[in-house]
């Protein structure tokens, strides 16, 4: 019954919060129907339609506290509880919920976390472990988001395209801790794919299911990190991979092209090659030169470079990455990469030494020291005269 | 998100302000307890925008401690300058941008000290490691 509270909970609170109760007082009912569920369903049975159960009992304890609040409103209530009950489910409710959850008024990070309280029906609690903070942090946090959206009115979806980002930020939080953020993420894309009609959406959630697909290979037995080109192939997801392959297929096939699409795109090719060897880099490159266009950020310079070095050679990778900022974040541990096929273990050696130095994760860290350590010993090796074999495993990841 | 650690220096840094350089048992009560009182009122804040984790102060002793060999007592106190000699106290934060990481603790740098004029200590503030994120090629 838990599961089913969970699912059916922030369905009611669109619909109440459809119907033009305010976000904060909307989730104060839905709690109280929720917990009203909780004693009554297992002495008196589920009822047929949970969602319009929960619905009912919440507007009528919102009814109740805006009256306890507001007498002299009396008389819009008498109008309000003339509306006839619609149903409980819509195929915007979702969006709207969402697009209320990623206002652009609010910051990313708080944007994820009133998304997962208030669609993805997790507790404060859990938002605040799957964060790493103090639950009254994350109460902080989550109230202030509602706070700035006081007064903000919600009637109808707004932008698809922040709700989208939001989404991205809340896959890309990755999987530690209790709450899987990734899965969060694709179950709320999931669902916002059902409800919508653009191709975009469905252009997020094959990116995520194509770099979902890739998880069980990502990482050694041990923990450390697996560079893409050096993944077990055989343990990728082809359920998956097939799943994100025909949407994002379908989402081309619509002629609207977007980020998404596109990313999802390239995932795809990357997905698709049964070996490293077998990658169509040349589709690659010209599917990152248009989300160049689409999105000119130097991130998506720095990821074409790795792609024009796989083409064109590494040395006309490098010769891309002079054009870029020295201090865009991974731009010394791709630069690494492609020094290493030039050729240059010594100065690849430094290069991953100094990208492990501004590395932003543990694993990472990890993964570019060993690369490092790999090539000095190589280097060492070779200055004794001993054999060398530069092994090819110093992927970019 | 991303966390960062703000490590509240006594002495150290590129360039010591003299109103950091008076020891904090020559203030009046006063102005200790108006510095004390201050921080508190920063990690309340930092609590209210959501954005505290924790935060402790630290005794100005402490001992240096290494293995040194078996059947031998372990080495304290060493040569080099220990943390007890330069950190008062470190506070955790969870911020959206490492601007806001650098304006919270500008903020907590101008503590008031002597006279009440701001202390200026240096704060170091360090970027927390964390696990890798969901990959995306």
């Amino acid at each position: 019954m838990e599961d089913l509270l969970r699912r059916a909970g922030p369905r009611a609170l669109a619909a109440v919060v459809r119907r033009g109760a305010g976000f904060a007082d909307a989730e104060d009912a839905v709690q109280e129907a929720l917990l009203e569920a909780g004693t009554r369903w297992p002495a008196d049975g589920e009822p047929d339609d949970p969602v319009a159960w929960l619905v009912t009992v919440a507007w009528r304890r919102f009814l109740d506290a805006r009256r306890a609040h507001e007498a002299r409103q009396r008389r819009e209530e008498r109008h309000e509880r003339l509306v006839p009950p619609g149903p409980t489910e819509q195929d915007d409710d979702t969006l709207l919920l969402l697009s209320r959850c990623c206002h652009a008024s609010l910051s990313a990070a708080s944007a994820v976390a009133l998304t997962l309280r208030a669609v993805a029906g997790l507790t404060t609690a859990q938002v605040a472990r799957a964060y790493l903070v103090p639950e009254a942090t994350m109460a902080q946090r989550i109230s202030r988001a509602k706070r700035t959206l006081a007064g903000a009115t919600f009637d109808r979806p707004g932008d698809v395209g922040a709700v989208l980002k939001v989404l991205y930020v809340m896959f890309s939080e990755g999987h530690s801790g209790e709450i899987d953020l990734a899965l969060e993420a694709i179950r709320l894309t999931r669902q916002l794919a059902a409800a919508t009609d653009d191709p975009e959406v469905d252009g997020l959630l094959a990116l995520m299911l194509l770099t979902e697909a890739r998880r069980g290979a990502r990482w050694t037995d041990g923990g450390a990190l697996v560079a893409l080109a050096d993944q077990d192939r055989s343990r990728w997801d082809t359920t998956l991979i097939a799943e994100g392959v025909a949407l994002v297929q379908g989402a081309l096939a619509r002629d609207r092209l977007g980020e998404y699409q596109v990313q999802a795109a390239i995932a795809a090719l990357h997905d698709d090659a049964a070996a490293p060897a077998e990658t169509d880099w040349p589709q690659v490159l010209e599917w990152y030169d248009e989300l160049l266009r689409l999105t000119p950020s130097p991130v998506v310079a720095l990821n074409r470079a790795v792609a024009v070095g796989e083409v064109d050679g590494p040395r006309a990778g490098l010769a891309v990455l002079d054009g870029l900022d020295p201090a865009l974040p991974r731009l010394d541990a791709v630069a690494a990469y492609l020094t290493e096929r030039a050729g240059d273990l010594a100065d690849a050696a430094r290069r991953y030494a100094r990208a492990a130095a501004t590395a932003t994760s543990v694993p990472e860290r990890d993964h570019l020291l060993r690369q490092a350590a790999r090539l000095n010993a190589a280097a060492r090796r070779d200055s004794t005269g001993a054999p060398t074999g530069v092994r090819d495993e110093g992927r970019h990841t | 998100m991303a966390k960062y650690l703000l490590l509240k220096h006594y002495r150290g840094g590129p360039e010591q302000r003299p109103s950091a350089q008076e020891p904090m048992e020559s203030w009046t009560p006063q102005e200790v307890s108006d510095h004390i009182a201050f921080m508190q009122r920063v990690a309340d804040d930092l609590a209210e925008r959501g954005e505290f984790v924790d935060a402790q102060a630290l005794a100005p002793t402490g001992t240096f401690v290494r293995y040194d060999g078996e059947g031998r007592p372990p080495v304290t106190d060493g040569p080099f300058a220990e943390t007890k000699d330069v950190i008062a106290g470190w506070m955790i934060i969870d911020v959206d941008s490492v601007e806001r990481a650098h304006e919270a603790a500008a903020h907590l740098s101008s503590a008031p000290g002597a006279g009440g004029k701001p202390l200026e200590e240096w704060i170091e503030v360090r970027p927390f490691l964390t696990e890798l994120p969901t990959e995306v090629q």
